[in-house]
C-alpha cells in the first residue's frame, strides 16, 4: 500500500508537474490558462498535471464563473516537513558520530 | 482554530557521554572536529560570529548566540527557510557528562509560512530531486 510519502514523491517526481506546483507556491492562486501560458506545454497537459496534484491534495480548485482557479496546499507537504521528527532523527545520528569522534580523540 | 499559530516546538536529544565536558567542548567548538560529526564549517566560539554549516544537501546559516566554555553553546540554525536555535548544555556527572541538545523555534504552521515558502522551497525541491535521483 502506498504511503503518503510515496504519493507525494511520485506526484512531485515529474519536473513539469513540480514546476506547476512550485509556481502556485510562489505566486499564489492561478487559472489553468495563466499556468499554461508560461509552462511550455499544452492546456490539456497542464490540466492533467493539475488533476494529479489535486488527487495528492497538493492543489485545490475553486470555480468562479467559467474559470477554475488553482492554489497550492502546502499543508499537504506536512508529512515531508515534519521538522520535529526529522530533526530528532538527524540529531540522534549526529550524537552517534560525536560519540565515535570522542572515542577517537586524544585527551 | 484556537491553537496559536506561533506555538513553538522543540527537539531535545540528551545523552550520558563517558567523557569530561572539556573534551566534548572541543568537539563542539573546533572546526576540524565539528566537521567530523556534523558538517564542514567556519565556526568560531565568539558571540555574534556568523558561520555556515555545509552539507552535501545544502547550507545551514548560523550565528553564535552564547558561549560559556565547557557549559553551554547556543547558535541560530537557519535552513530551508526555517529559523531555529540550537543550544548545547554540558553538565558534569560522576561518569562523564550529561549532554543535552535542544533545537527550538519550529512552529506548527511552518509549512504554510509564506516567507518559508519563498526562501526555502526551491532548495527543498532541489533536495527532493536529488533524493529521487538516488532512489532509482
Amino acid at each position: 500500500m502506498p504511503t503518503t510519502h510515496d504519493v507525494l514523491f511520485r506526484t512531485l517526481a515529474d519536473p513539469t508537474r513540480r514546476a506547476i506546483f512550485e509556481r502556485l507556491c510562489r505566486e499564489g492562486e492561478q487559472t489553468v490558462g495563466a499556468l499554461t501560458a508560461r509552462s511550455g506545454v499544452s492546456q490539456p497537459a497542464v490540466s492533467k498535471h493539475l488533476g494529479v496534484l489535486k488527487q495528492a491534495r497538493l492543489v485545490r480548485d475553486r470555480h468562479e464563473g467559467r474559470q477554475t482557479h488553482y492554489s497550492a496546499q502546502l499543508g499537504a507537504l506536512a508529512p515531508l516537513m515534519d521538522w520535529t521528527s526529522q530533526m530528532a532523527g538527524f540529531w540522534q545520528s549526529r550524537f552517534d558520530d560525536l560519540e565515535d569522534l570522542l572515542k577517537r580523540m586524544d585527551q | 482554530m484556537n491553537q496559536p499559530a506561533t506555538e513553538t516546538l522543540s527537539v531535545i536529544v540528551e545523552r550520558e557521554v563517558p567523557f569530561p565536558p572539556e573534551k566534548i567542548w572541543r568537539a563542539l567548538t573546533q572546526p576540524h572536529l565539528i566537521e567530523e560529526w556534523l558538517m564542514k564549517n567556519d565556526f568560531k566560539p565568539a558571540v555574534d560570529h556568523r558561520f555556515n554549516l555545509r552539507g552535501d544537501w545544502g547550507t545551514v546559516d548560523c550565528q553564535v548566540l552564547a558561549v560559556e566554555p565547557n557549559k553551554t553553546l547556543s547558535y541560530t540554525w537557519g535552513a530551508m527557510g526555517l529559523e531555529s536555535v540550537v543550544t548545547w548544555t554540558l553538565t558534569p556527572t560522576n561518569t562523564g557528562t550529561h549532554l543535552r541538545m535542544e533545537q527550538s523555534g519550529f512552529t506548527r504552521d511552518q509549512p504554510q509560512n509564506y516567507q518559508g515558502a519563498k526562501f526555502g522551497w526551491q532548495k527543498f525541491f532541489a533536495n527532493l530531486e536529488q533524493i529521487l535521483a538516488r532512489a532509482d
